[in-house]
């Protein structure tokens, strides 16, 4: 295979036009001669910036000579050494801001594509049945982990791999938290990937106990007195989902991103013989410019709708990865930058039949750094529609903050818990991932996860 | 899996059943809610606690086959396992925090409609054995929709029936008692706490806020994860909106949109369903309150 060391080994994907109807994965991912002949391209720097941009530190161009040289077995080892996840990351990580960023070939051609081999690598070990390896002795202590999304497993796991006896408590029925209700399975696999990456960690001795609401069913103080166990990771996300205020929000037809998303993906309304209901609009915005947001613009559009991103900034600041707002476009989702919604309007038996929008320029920055939207004057029109979906980001949940005492949040509803380890201000008590720093990525919650891991093995060695 | 150790049949398509839930069974108290999930393609399907039995380790739920998934549920049998039952959720009734000296000096009225009867069921129990005396009414369109009778009477201070149709006890709807209570028997009463149909709710808290007696109320709208997470039963209590399943059930009855409320509640209703249900059941709501036709 060619390989023209400035531009990446194309990955294959199916046709926009195919996969607006389906719910498959839309990237297909490398073969074995397609990752080793992008693998040719990395460049093993002695100084390896890409490790540094990964928050969970993986030794990248270890694992990519593995794949250079056909070892597959062998990279998979180095990965595993550092992540639980590598299928989910290969698949939801961005990394063109963090590990692909730092990389030498991008400075004059296109980067290494990080994250396909990974994912590759992953993919190849669990279609040849390779499992983790567990190595540690029994430490014989006890550790609870609230919430089994990545922060969650991802402390589990390197728990367990330390010796502990872990369990898992996850409110909903299945574990997975973000990656089972929240990112589609266009995108992210439910059976294939991240079921067995589930199993992965359970291989290492993780018990699962689902239907757990901590907080109602069992608080953290009992788990702590009660139930026996020496330390407890807070890892319960941030799945609160906000509404804008403006009128006609209560109507039929309007929804959170959380509950769309979770009707289709957790519920898995979309496919045949399951019983929850999802409503399949004709005529769909989803407010917001996320990767939420796009992920429930893709679904909607592939439950036969047309669908209108509403956002009200440009294209430049939309929060969405690259790779989301591309994919978007081409299954043929309608941007509407600019246009803020005033009000949903609402016919006579309370559905949705439209939204008020006005339409947006941008003047100086604001807090955040990026130009503050301000409305046009006189620029007010309607859109026709059936269905509103609301993504406009969520908070932390704060049935575990209310019913711990001694655990301190900031004004966001957020634990407040030191970086390096994840300890909060109740002793023996850590956090991390979304339930901290509200929504942010898989992997910062991946990273804070595996810090809270060391935190809580020094806590419990002393 | 979670396992049915109790199924009875109590009326008109209304089934108890008693589950093994140990930590739901440790944890919950009246006022507070279930989600319970038959199989891998089940719902989740949110139910009031209707009573619990720590030591056993047991959570009783009541439910009517008024859609798929209920009737579903009505088809288990003692022995058998549903697959997924999570709990408590939602807030306990404010009756339980509030010092029993307060509650002992109150004058309480509990106004029950149709399958309503189960959620009430528990809370005057929980008064009763805090030495609480309470009244309540048991509401419904004819004799043969009364449920929880004789339970009721063993820990309600005074249990009264009303049927629309006078087939059993007064004749009238809830509203018509609570009247004939107030204005022919001298009662006074400084709370009423309501739970039935939506548009039970609605009546008996357009009559309580004419006789100035504040009103509890417990909704239960259209639910997913039960937990906060999704959003979808969304109210409009007074200024605000709740999430019942974290901010309630239990709300402020004088504060609640019922029309809001009953317009959600009809969202995955489709025409169709409506049609089947109108055909084999008369109503989609089974309260006593002799609103609906």
């Amino acid at each position: 295979m060619e390989v023209d060391v400035l531009k990446r080994v194309p990955v294959r994907e199916q046709d926009p036009k195919v996969r607006a109807t389906n719910f498959e994965e839309v990237c297909l991912g490398y073969n074995q001669e397609e990752a080793m002949a992008e693998a040719t391209r990395c460049l093993k720097c002695k100084k390896p910036q890409c490790q540094t941009g990964c928050p969970v530190n993986i030794d990248i161009p270890s694992f990519i000579r593995e794949v250079e040289a056909g070892t597959n077995a062998e990279a998979y080892k180095v990965i595993s050494m550092y992540s639980a996840l590598p299928a989910v990351c290969g698949r939801v990580c961005p990394q063109e801001s963090q590990c692909e960023s730092k990389c030498i070939r991008g400075i004059k051609g296109e980067p290494v594509s990080i994250g396909k081999l990974e994912r590759f690598v992953a993919d190849w070990a669990r279609e040849n049945g390779i499992k983790p390896e567990v190595t540690a002795e029994k430490k014989g202590k006890k550790v609870a982990v609230i919430g089994s999304g990545p922060s969650g497993l991802t402390c589990a796991g390197d728990l367990a791999k330390a010796g502990y006896d872990v369990t898992i408590f996850e409110a909903l029925h299945e574990a997975g938290g973000v990656l089972v209700y929240g990112i589609p399975e266009f995108r992210l696999p439910k059976q294939t990937v991240v079921a067995a990456e589930v199993e992965n960690v359970k291989a290492l001795g993780v018990k699962i106990e689902t239907n757990v609401v901590i907080g109602k069913s069992v608080t953290i103080d009992e788990l702590l007195n009660e139930e026996g166990f020496d330390a407890v990771f807070v890892g319960s996300g941030a799945g609160l989902p906000k509404f804008m205020g403006i009128p006609g929000e209560n109507a039929n037809g309007v929804f959170s991103a959380n509950e769309f998303l979770t009707r289709n993906n957790l519920m898995k309304a979309f496919k045949e013989g399951y019983d929850t209901p999802i409503f399949k609009g004709k005529k769909v915005a989803v407010v917001g410019g996320g990767n939420v947001a796009m992920d429930a613009a893709r679904t909607a559009l592939r439950l036969g709708g047309e669908v209108h991103i509403v956002y009200r900034r440009g294209e430049e600041e939309l929060p969405a990865r690259v790779e989301e707002v591309h994919h978007a476009k081409e299954e043929g989702i309608i941007f509407n930058l600019l246009t803020n919604p005033k009000e949903i309007l609402v016919d006579e038996n309370g559905w949705v039949k439209g939204m008020k929008c006005v339409e947006m320029t941008l003047g100086e920055p604001d807090a955040s750094g990026r130009r503050k939207p301000v409305e046009k004057e006189g620029s007010e029109f309607v859109l026709d529609l059936d269905t509103v979906i609301m993504s406009l980001g969520t908070s932390p949940n704060p049935l575990i903050s209310s019913t711990t005492a001694g655990l301190e949040i900031n004004k966001h509803k957020c634990i407040v818990a030191e970086e390096a380890t994840g300890q909060t201000s109740k002793d023996g008590v850590f956090a991390g991932g979304d339930a901290v720093t509200g929504a942010a990525t898989v992997i910062l919650a991946m990273g804070a996860g595996k810090a809270a891991a060391k935190g809580i093995d020094e806590f419990l060695s002393k | 899996m979670y396992k049915i150790v109790r199924k009875e049949y109590l009326a008109n398509n209304i089934y108890l059943m008693d589950i093994e839930a140990p930590r739901v069974a440790k944890s919950c108290y009246p006022g507070q809610f279930v989600i319970v999930k038959m199989d891998e393609k089940g719902e989740r399907v949110p139910l009031t606690v209707c009573d619990y039995d720590r030591e056993a380790g047991t959570v009783t739920i009541v439910f009517q086959t008024v859609g798929a998934s209920t009737k579903m549920m009505a088809q288990y049998e003692v022995g058998e396992y549903f697959q997924d039952f999570t709990g408590p959720l939602g807030c306990k009734s404010e009756l339980i925090d509030e010092p029993i000296e307060e509650l002992k000096k109150k004058n309480i009225l509990f106004v029950a409609g149709g399958v309503g009867t189960a959620p009430v069921y528990p809370q005057v129990k929980w008064l009763k054995e805090q030495g609480v005396d309470v009244d309540c009414i048991i509401g419904a369109r004819n004799k043969d929709l009364i449920i929880l009778e004789e339970e009721m009477k063993k820990v309600a201070a005074n249990t009264y029936v009303a049927t629309d149709d006078g087939s059993y006890g007064f004749k009238g709807n809830v509203n018509d008692k609570i009247k004939d209570l107030v204005n022919n028997e001298g009662k006074k009463y400084d709370l009423v706490v309501a739970i039935g149909p939506l548009i039970m709710m609605k009546f008996v808290c357009l009559l309580t806020k004419e006789l100035g007696i504040k009103t509890i109320v417990s909704m239960n709208p259209i639910m997913v994860d039960g937990t906060g997470m999704c959003g979808a039963c969304r109210l409009s209590v007074g200024n605000e909106i709740k999430f019942a399943c974290v901010d309630g059930p239990e709300f402020d009855g004088h504060l609640v949109n019922f029309d809001e409320a009953m317009k959600r509640q009809q969202m995955y209703k489709t025409e169709e369903g409506r049609a089947i249900l109108r055909e084999k059941e008369g109503a989609t709501h089974h309260g006593g309150c002799g609103h609906c036709h």
